[in-house]
């Protein structure tokens, strides 16, 4: 049985955010003190700023700044919310509340900055990501959650109310789902050793039935098609404190494809924030390969999936051997397949023959 | 078998009545209420006493018709007066007045009110009543009718009344077919529009319904009246000089020229005779015929003589423009601009415009346009007149006027000879000199709006940007004190009053 990696790895970042909230006031605090306009200076997330950064294996914002001021009439407004937006993630956290990206559009008319749109909201909680370095999940504000983890891991709430209860993941049937209670709590022990997520409902409830956590000692994670960023974040950390390789099982088109590449190397727009990519994560699956290799049925490539593999194949996180040689192939089959597809082979197959041979393969 | 006959000028406009803006009931009851009223304002411009216009339109009952209904018109004012002798001819024979001079007037055909009076005596064969004075202590009282085929009046009845309180002025009354109706809205359009070119009138208006319009007068200014004028040499034709030979005392040309032409002196006679290689001292009344076409001919190219003046225009003035379109409209902005005088084909014309912005003006989807024309309001045919075209030729935005702004434009021109394109007095050709005019003095006004426009929209985006600084720096400074744990909020009155003493600076 492992133990637990970083003693309060969640306690730890929740001061942090703290402290970043409390230098931003400060330094605007001092700045209106000396009798000056406030202003902040944060990296540019404009397109033409936004770099791929080998070292590091994913987007990265690169020198261009820009300089916000209260000084200038355009900027007030926005400014406002920023600094309001700032102070609400400060409430939150203090007080352990979560909260939505909805909710703020909302709570920001209560103290009478209102935005005109969700989209502006959304665009000054991203500022404030920029300014202070943390993504919102971990201001707490959280998105929709759909994704959900299963398996054998013990973790220790930091919820209020929840406070030192430990919880095993194994404990229902269903998953739990990964919201901000589970993404702030910490770990406690695991006796698994590796981590499979996947991207569909249907084959994660099919993984359960069969038992794939015990057979492969392994930790269950639903991505539900896209990853939220919370969920990638909280893969990271299973990845990092827990020493967990990451398997990562898809449908076998771009669209698949791409899930599985932005769990590794992160998206453009996430440029500014760090810790929520898993570099060392493995796509296992559906490759185009497999289509052949396993006789999937399958269906024919349309014109949208074509233009996108076009585009992934000039991507710079498309850059390795694996991703390259996927791409070729798909675009030389022009055929994709479900996860399910495997299903033509009986009900198990999936587990019993094809999961053992790709892990193998990885490893 | 061809049989040629003449007709009389009456009977020539009883057929031809739709040239004179006689269409249809709706148009005739229109014309005939502007013909008289156009008269009477002439009539109180001639004695220079701020005008009293009484106009009462009452249904008579009892005929009627499937589209028009028998109307009483009656119109009084406090004018000149009309000397007795000339009363029956100036109502009942058409071609009869005293307009035909060369000075600016508002009727200029001596036809409009006798052509309403004809109208009404065909439509309902009855006879015009007229009482007029010119302040004597007479009044003089006639029953009239037409004799359209000799263009003659026919006097019915006529009586001489004592005079107590001397009253002047000219009282007309007749009853003709009408669409009240239909010409409801112009009437009163047309009313309120000669309210904004006369602002020194009281006109009073009483309606077949009992309905009162009053138009007052804001003030009792009246505009310079117009000189009588000699023809310039650029306008004349044949006829006129062939008629001027006739009744010459000069005895040689060069005395001709400076003696019936306008602005001709010794100097310019004696250039232009030798431009056109006519003797000086030859005797006027001996020019042959094709010696006459020759001298229309010469004067028209000759570049020497000087350009008319203006005395005998009578503009409005600035002022009085102003006033006027204060009174009707109650604009938020207003300018006017009167052009220098200038000339068309010899004519003479001065051009007023005014923009009006805001306030009654009203609110369409376009430019609101009205148009003068020697103080008299343009109705008809809008679109098909030179002022229209030249709005919309403008590119507004320029001058910062949007689509649906309340703006008004005014434009006035007078002239010895406006030039309608048709006999209706209904809209002004296309003259290059006078187009030009027009779009100078459209843009002179629309330049006045447009510093105002652009004031105001500084002034809001200052309002604007003072009223976002007041809100948002004391959030930004309580938020910042939040989060950083302070306790006491930093003072942002200074950079709140840098910000007011920026806008200082800027204005």
């Amino acid at each position: 049985m492992k133990k637990k990696q970083s003693k309060s790895s969640a306690a730890e970042r929740k001061t942090e955010v703290l402290t970043s909230l409390r230098n931003f006031g400060a330094s605007l605090y001092s700045q209106m003190e000396k009798g000056n306009f406030p202003w902040i200076k944060m990296p540019s997330r404009s397109i033409d700023n936004i770099f791929y950064s080998p070292e590091f294996r994913q987007y990265v914002l690169g020198e261009k700044t820009v300089r916000r001021s209260a000084r200038n009439i355009r900027h007030i407004r926005p400014f406002s919310q920023l600094v309001w937006a700032a102070y609400f993630a400060q409430e939150l956290v203090r007080h352990r509340k979560t909260s939505t990206l909805r909710d703020v559009y909302y709570s920001a008319q209560a103290y009478d900055v209102p935005f005109k749109d969700q989209p502006e909201s959304n665009s000054i909680i991203t500022d404030l990501e920029t300014v202070a370095g943390f993504s919102r999940e971990e201001c707490n504000v959280f998105p929709e959650e759909r994704s959900a983890i299963f398996g054998d891991l013990t973790i220790e709430y930091t919820v209020p109310g929840y406070e030192g209860k430990q919880y095993n993941l194994m404990s229902h049937p269903d998953g739990v789902m990964i919201g901000p209670a589970l993404t702030s709590a910490e770990f406690v022990k695991t006796t698994a050793d590796k981590l499979i997520a996947i991207e569909k409902g249907g084959l994660f409830t099919r993984f359960i039935e069969e038992q794939v956590h015990k057979k492969f000692n392994s930790l269950l994670v639903l991505t539900a098609g896209q990853a939220p960023r919370a969920t990638r974040h909280f893969i990271r950390r299973l990845n990092k404190e827990l020493n967990l390789p990451v398997y990562i099982f898809t449908d076998g088109d771009p669209w698949g494809m791409h899930i599985a590449m932005v769990i590794i190397s992160g998206s453009a727009n996430a440029a500014h924030l760090r810790d929520l990519t898993t570099p060392d994560a493995k796509w296992s699956g559906v490759w185009a390969t497999d289509i052949v290799d396993y006789k999937l049925p399958s269906v024919a490539l349309t014109d949208v999936d074509i233009k996108r593999l076009n585009e992934l194949q000039k991507d710079p996180r498309y850059e390795g051997e694996l991703w390259q040689r996927e791409v070729k192939k798909f675009l030389k089959i022009k055929r994709k397949a479900e996860q399910e597809a495997f299903s033509r082979y009986g009900l198990t197959y999936i587990v019993d023959k094809y999961l053992p041979a790709k892990l193998e393969e990885a490893a | 078998m061809v049989t040629f006959e003449m007709i009389s000028p009456a009977d020539f406009f009883y057929r031809n009545r739709d040239i004179a803006g006689f269409t249809n009931p709706a148009r005739a009851i229109f014309s005939s209420v502007r013909e008289l009223v156009e008269n009477s304002l002439d009539a109180s411009d001639q004695s220079r006493v701020p005008s009293e216009i009484y106009i009462r339109l009452s249904n008579d009952g009892e005929e009627s018709s499937e589209e028009a209904d028998v109307y009483k018109l009656r119109v009084e004012d406090n004018g000149s007066g009309i000397p007795p002798r000339h009363i029956p001819s100036a109502f009942g024979q058409v071609l009869f007045g005293s307009k035909y001079k060369l000075k600016q007037a508002r009727g200029t055909f001596g036809l409009g009110g006798t052509m309403a009076i004809l109208y009404g005596q065909i439509t309902t064969h009855k006879p015009v009543d007229v009482a007029s004075s010119t302040g004597t202590t007479r009044i003089h009282r006639y029953k009239l009718m037409i004799d359209i085929q000799k263009n003659r009046p026919v006097i019915l009845d006529s009586k001489i009344q004592v005079n107590k309180n001397r009253w002047r002025g000219t009282m007309v009354e007749f009853c003709l077919e009408g669409d009240y109706p239909r010409a409801m809205a112009k009437i009163v359009e047309y009313l309120k529009q000669t309210a904004v070119v006369t602002p020194y009138a009281n006109i009073t208006f009483v309606d077949p319904k009992g309905r009162l319009y009053k138009f007052n007068r804001v003030t009792s200014k009246m505009p310079r009246p117009p000189k009588e004028t000699l023809p310039h040499p650029h306008g004349v034709d044949v006829e006129t000089v062939r008629r001027l030979i006739q009744i010459t005392k000069c005895r040689n040309m060069i005395d001709f020229m400076k003696t019936h032409f306008h602005r001709i002196g010794e100097k310019i006679s004696h250039n232009f005779l030798k431009f056109a290689g006519i003797d000086e001292k030859k005797d006027p009344r001996k020019l042959e015929p094709d010696e006459i076409v020759k001298l229309v001919r010469m004067m028209k190219k000759f570049e020497g003589f000087r350009s008319p003046d203006a005395s005998c225009l009578s503009p409005l003035g600035e002022d009085l423009l102003k006033a006027g379109i204060l009174k009707e409209l109650e604009p938020e902005f207003i300018a006017v601009c009167q052009r220098r005088p200038s000339t068309y084909s010899g004519h003479p014309f001065i051009l007023e415009t005014a923009i009006a912005y805001g306030g009654n003006v009203p609110r369409k989807d376009d430019i609101v346009l009205y148009r003068f024309a020697n103080r008299i309001p343009l109705l008809y045919d809008e679109a098909s007149g030179v002022s229209w075209r030249i709005i919309k030729s403008i590119n507004w935005r320029k001058y910062k006027v949007k689509p649906d702004m309340p703006v008004a434009i005014m434009v006035h021109l007078c002239s010895t000879k406006v030039p309608y394109k048709t006999v209706g007095k209904e809209f002004i050709a296309d003259r290059p000199e006078v187009k030009a005019e027009i779009l100078n003095g459209i843009r002179e006004v629309a330049r006045q709006l447009q510093r105002f426009l652009s004031k105001r929209e500084y002034r809001e985006k200052e309002r604007r940007r003072l009223a976002a600084f007041s809100k948002y720096l004391p959030k930004i400074a309580k938020f910042s004190t939040e989060l950083s744990g302070k306790e006491k909020e930093p003072d942002i009155r200074k950079l709140l009053w840098s910000v007011r003493k920026f806008e200082e600076e800027t204005e």
